[in-house]
């Protein structure tokens, strides 16, 4: 099925089907609507989409036929008692209290992102800062409440109604206003489900780090040893790091890679520590997206951009870097790509790779396709909406 | 109070997303607002999380009018409708 690519756009679904002679593009669903994020299932079959209205609210799409025809799936609503703190808003005009939490009741801002485990279990990851289960193929979904009380974001707040409750509670979530929308709360949007061991799954936060449960969500703990940060007083934190992009290497899940705000990250050991892997004089250090290879742990794909106040191709000129070591050494790969006057930045979902193919979608619209593991690549659309999220089938 | 028969309108969006909802001014029996968007979430189901959200507060970039008036109770919807009162449910105007 990797001859198909889905891709969440702006302005809707896309689908890309490689055949004789290259891509065929179609707009597959949710005309007009902004699409986060686009996968299928790979143990039902079904196509999803987390889809953003900016007037009607966040909704849970499903196509039963791979993106022929859509509906609404069953839809994330979070508990009444689910509630949440929320760090000082630096746009609120209530300056009674400036420097305090507040408790919030959770709504639903944003579904971000998917994941899939075997048996029918379905991962949504959302602001705020919510990750949703299914154990039925997506029929229904709960929260986990595990994580959701988990202690670095202050606990079960199940009878914290009041600001006055909160005592000395405190939340290690923050919210990114960079969260396409702007909603600003923090948000869940990498879910790496291990390969060989479906119960051990990580999630991504921005801004708290990365967590991780090896029982199937019934416990978590903070997995940010080693990760470094350069805008809090305390580079060494626990908490406060902003991945961008957290994926396991499926044949090999003990690898894991992280792109992050202050650089790329690499763990050999599963997560339990992490090493700056950065190569700024190789460019490779700001960016959004990062992938990994099938089968070797070593190997991984970045899509870097100038750090971190631009965010645009560096140069003007746009590449991929990939690494076969474990990031000691980063390869530029610029055949196929543009050269000059490229601003193109590929969002954190918008990088793929299955097999030897790497495919790529940019906010200005450009995909990006190599069969040769990203030797050389081929534009396949140029003109689509701003691209969100780029998965193989 | 009993519940009047009111008549409810939608910007054209939602019919597009909802084709249950097409086809002009729909009557409906209810006495509040609430009452109204839970009978039309009967009438096509899943509609009512488009209007509302999870704790039922109307969303923040959908308005309701009531005979012309925009909705007072955005938190609990509980305006009351007298009988043949007219409802409209419009996408507010926040975008260019």
């Amino acid at each position: 099925m990797n001859d198909t690519l889905y891709i969440g756009t702006r302005k809707g679904t896309f689908i890309a089907e490689r055949g004789p002679n290259g891509y065929q593009l179609r707009l597959a669903g949710h005309a007009g609507t902004s699409v986060n994020y686009v996968a299928r299932d790979p143990h039902t079959g079904h196509v999803w989409a987390a889809l953003g209205f900016g007037h009607w609210g966040a909704k849970l799409s499903r196509s039963e036929d791979g993106g022929a025809t859509w509906a609404d799936a069953s839809q994330i609503k979070y508990p009444q008692d689910a509630r949440y703190l929320a760090p000082p808003d630096p746009g609120t005009e209530d300056d009674a209290e400036p420097s305090r939490f507040t408790v919030r009741p959770a709504t639903l801002l944003k579904l971000w992102v998917l994941g899939f485990g075997p048996g029918g279990r379905v991962y949504v990851g959302t602001i705020p800062g919510g990750l949703f289960v299914s154990e039925n193929g997506g029929e229904s979904f709960e929260l986990n409440r595990p994580l959701w009380d988990h202690e670095s974001r202050g606990g079960d707040l199940t009878d914290v109604r009041r600001n006055e409750d909160i005592g000395d509670r405190k939340t290690h979530w923050f919210g990114t206003p960079a969260s396409e929308g702007g909603e600003f709360a923090a948000g869940i949007h990498s879910i790496d489900v291990d390969a060989k061991d479906p119960n051990r799954l990580r999630v991504a936060i921005s801004t708290a780090g990365v967590l991780e449960s090896r029982d199937g969500g019934k416990t978590w703990a903070g997995r940010n040893q080693g990760m470094t940060n350069d805008y809090l007083p305390d580079p060494h934190t626990e908490w406060g790091h902003d991945a961008h992009f957290v994926q396991s290497c499926p044949g090999q899940p003990q690898h894991v890679w992280q792109q992050n705000h202050c650089g790329v990250f690499y763990s050999a050991d599963g997560s339990a520590s992490w090493t700056k892997v950065s190569a700024p004089e190789q460019g490779v250090h700001f960016g959004f997206p990062i992938a990994v290879d099938d089968e070797d742990g070593r190997t991984a794909w970045v899509v870097p951009g100038i750090s971190d106040q631009q965010r645009m191709a560096i140069g003007g000129g746009l590449f991929v870097a990939r690494t076969e070591d474990g990031g000691q050494s980063w390869q530029q790969l610029r055949a196929g790509l543009p050269q000059d006057s490229a601003y193109d930045v590929i969002y954190r979902h918008a990088l793929a790779v299955r097999g030897r193919r790497v495919a790529f979608g940019s906010t200005t619209g450009n995909l990006f396709v190599s069969e040769d593991r990203g030797d050389s690549f081929v534009a396949v659309a140029h003109h689509l909406p701003p691209i969100y999220s780029v998965r193989f089938g | 109070m009993l519940p009047g028969v009111a008549q409810i309108e939608f910007t054209q969006h939602l019919p597009t997303l909802f084709p249950h909802l097409r086809g002009g001014p729909l009557p409906l029996e209810a006495s509040t607002v609430a009452e109204l968007v839970a009978a039309l979430d009967r009438l096509a189901p899943g509609v009512a999380f488009y209007v509302c959200d999870e704790r039922g507060r109307l969303r923040r970039h959908v308005n309701i009018f009531v005979d012309g008036e925009l909705l007072v109770d955005r938190q609990h919807l509980s305006d009351p409708l007298e009988p043949d009162t007219r409802v409209f449910i419009a996408q507010a105007l926040s975008g260019g």
